[in-house]
């Protein structure tokens, strides 16, 4: 039951609300004026209609979504059987998160640059490949779309894997083992009565490692073709920005791309609240 | 199935992690090796060794003021964040106020709108004020990803503790701030020392920000990183690297220090 607003909740609440407030909506909505004006200041859709009568503007979204749905779908697809198997623990499991939270806590730069030497034509990827006879020649890892993709899936993956875990491990053992007892086989179980307990979880982890693989443009630069194939969204909005000081349109571009995460986020949400209200009538019948 | 069966799921677990963990230490040990690698142009191994690029990269960055930058923006970012975080951490977990759902998904946004939407209008405006490119620029615009990540850290560690431990406290004759510093403070110190270390981590790699208000003085590790990378032809690969490893020791210290107070699966952060 709300109480009422007392002074002192107001007072602890006021620094952070300040800061979000200053920092946060003020861009925010300074970042939406500008995208619907132009140099001068006047009301204008000319920023929009630019980005999306250029072509060349133009497919960045379909460029930057091209890599951030399978990079996601592939982290999320691989990260839910392998929590699945960790999940009362296994052998090695601290060595295991040790070597996936290192990707993580180094950030896209360095796993960049370290790709490019480890993956490149000479590095020691394709020095195996030779070696097993694979490919004759060495492969094209960098410098394309497999390279950005790699890079993503490399630091992408362990942020599902552990999320997901988190949300797996929290769910009652004891479920498992009544649906078992009941005579459902291990895949039974797991399809209707575990997967929709990590429904919430698994389209939650979507979502943020969506929003992690759709806004990120050093790999882009640093790993893909950044003067076309791989000349992601944020990445133009960058562009114009601080390379043509065009503050309108790289604001109307980096609106752009909130306005479709959001569509993405809410489609992904909308699924989850329809596995979600299964799960609860499985549970009463 | 009477015989004896074999682990699939388990050899195909231990299969893939192999995998990984062999990228994973494969692109960090060619960083390594390059950066301290002559001649290496084929071959497993670089034919000579040599420390030359490390020198070389002292010779074009000031190394010294990269770390210092990178550790004052760091050590205000988490400082600051913990301060304002607390008192609102607090009132979200203890008190019942109208508003407080929509407050909470206020709290939740910066870290789900990607930091480019608000990043480039909140460079703007640091510019505008001149608080751009100085580190005071950098410190306020890595905080508006943190202050609400440290909130989300701290509510449930707030929740846990008993709401009869602070009335007894205050029927003792305690006043709210004695409450606050041995009752409140003690109890929930795990929660602080976990949201203050994973601050630190994520402020160190965080790129985008960081990248689009700093100026020469104002850099750390990770912007002049990208900027040698993206000049790649200007400096020999080799010193990219050994910039990288810098890069990377940092990094390593702070997380091997990280680990030893929270779990891996802490490092990312959860939504209800």
């Amino acid at each position: 039951m709300a109480k009422g607003f007392r002074g002192g909740t107001f007072l602890l609440l006021l620094p952070a609300t300040t800061f979000v407030a200053l920092l946060f909506v003020y861009p925010f909505i300074y970042g939406l004026i500008l995208s619907f004006t132009d140099a001068s200041g006047a009301i204008t859709l000319g920023n929009f209609t630019h980005f999306f009568g250029d072509w060349w503007e133009r497919r960045t979204i379909g460029v930057t979504l091209g890599i951030s749905l399978p990079a996601t779908l592939i982290n999320v697809a691989l990260a839910i059987p392998f929590a699945y198997y960790m999940r009362h623990g296994t052998r090695g499991e601290k060595v295991v998160t040790f070597f996936l939270i290192i990707p993580l806590t180094l950030g896209t730069v360095l796993v960049s640059e370290g790709m490019l030497t480890f993956m490149g034509p000479a590095g020691w990827l394709n020095q195996l490949i030779m070696l097993l006879g694979i490919s004759p020649k060495p492969l094209r890892f960098t410098h394309n779309y497999t390279g950005v993709l790699l890079s993503l899936v490399i630091q992408g993956f362990p942020f599902a894997f552990l999320m997901i875990l988190g949300y797996v491990s929290g769910i009652n053992p004891d479920l498992e083992k009544a649906s078992q007892m009941l005579g459902a086989s291990k895949l039974q179980t797991f399809v209707r009565v575990l997967f929709p307990l990590m429904a919430p979880g698994i389209a939650i982890c979507f979502c943020l490692n969506f929003v992690m693989a759709f806004s990120v443009f050093p790999s882009a630069v640093l790993l893909g073709e950044p003067s076309g194939p791989t000349r992601v969204i944020a990445y133009a909005a960058y562009q114009w920005a601080f390379e043509k000081f065009d503050f309108n349109m790289a604001s109307a571009i980096s609106m752009t791309m909130a306005a479709i995460e959001l569509v993405v986020i809410s489609i992904v949400l909308v699924w989850r609240n329809s596995i979600y209200r299964g799960a609860s009538m499985v549970g009463k019948g | 199935m009477q015989t004896r069966r074999i682990p699939v799921a388990s050899i195909l677990f231990y299969l893939a992690m192999f995998v990984y963990v062999a990228v994973v230490l494969g692109i960090l040990l060619t960083v390594v090796l390059n950066s301290v690698s002559k001649g290496w142009y084929s071959g497993a191994l670089p034919p000579f060794l040599t420390p030359e690029w490390y020198v070389y990269v002292a010779g074009e960055h000031d190394i010294l003021n990269l770390l210092f930058v990178t550790f004052v923006v760091a050590v205000s970012v988490v400082g600051v964040s913990i301060i304002v975080a607390f008192p609102a951490a607090y009132a979200l977990s203890r008190r019942e106020f109208r508003g407080k759902a929509f407050l909470l998904s206020l709290f939740l946004l910066p870290m789900i709108v990607p930091p480019m939407t608000y990043g480039i209008p909140l460079a703007m405006m640091l510019y505008k004020v001149h608080l751009a490119a100085r580190i005071i620029g950098v410190i306020l615009s890595n905080l508006v990803p943190i202050v609400p990540f440290v909130i989300l850290i701290l509510m449930p560690f707030i929740e846990q503790v008993g709401v009869n431990l602070e009335s007894a406290a205050k029927m003792l004759g305690a006043r709210r701030l004695t409450v606050f510093r041995k009752i409140l403070v003690p109890l929930t110190l795990p929660g602080i020392l976990t949201a203050g270390i994973l601050s630190i981590v994520r402020t160190i790699s965080m790129f985008e920000l960081t990248y689009l208000v700093a100026g020469g003085k104002s850099q750390t590790i990770v912007v002049a990183l990208y900027a040698d990378a993206y000049a790649a032809g200007a400096r020999p690969p080799q010193a990219v690297d050994a910039l990288a490893v810098i890069y990377f020791l940092t990094t390593m210290v702070c997380l091997v220090v990280a680990l030893r107070f929270v779990s891996p699966t802490q490092m990312v952060f959860r939504i209800k």
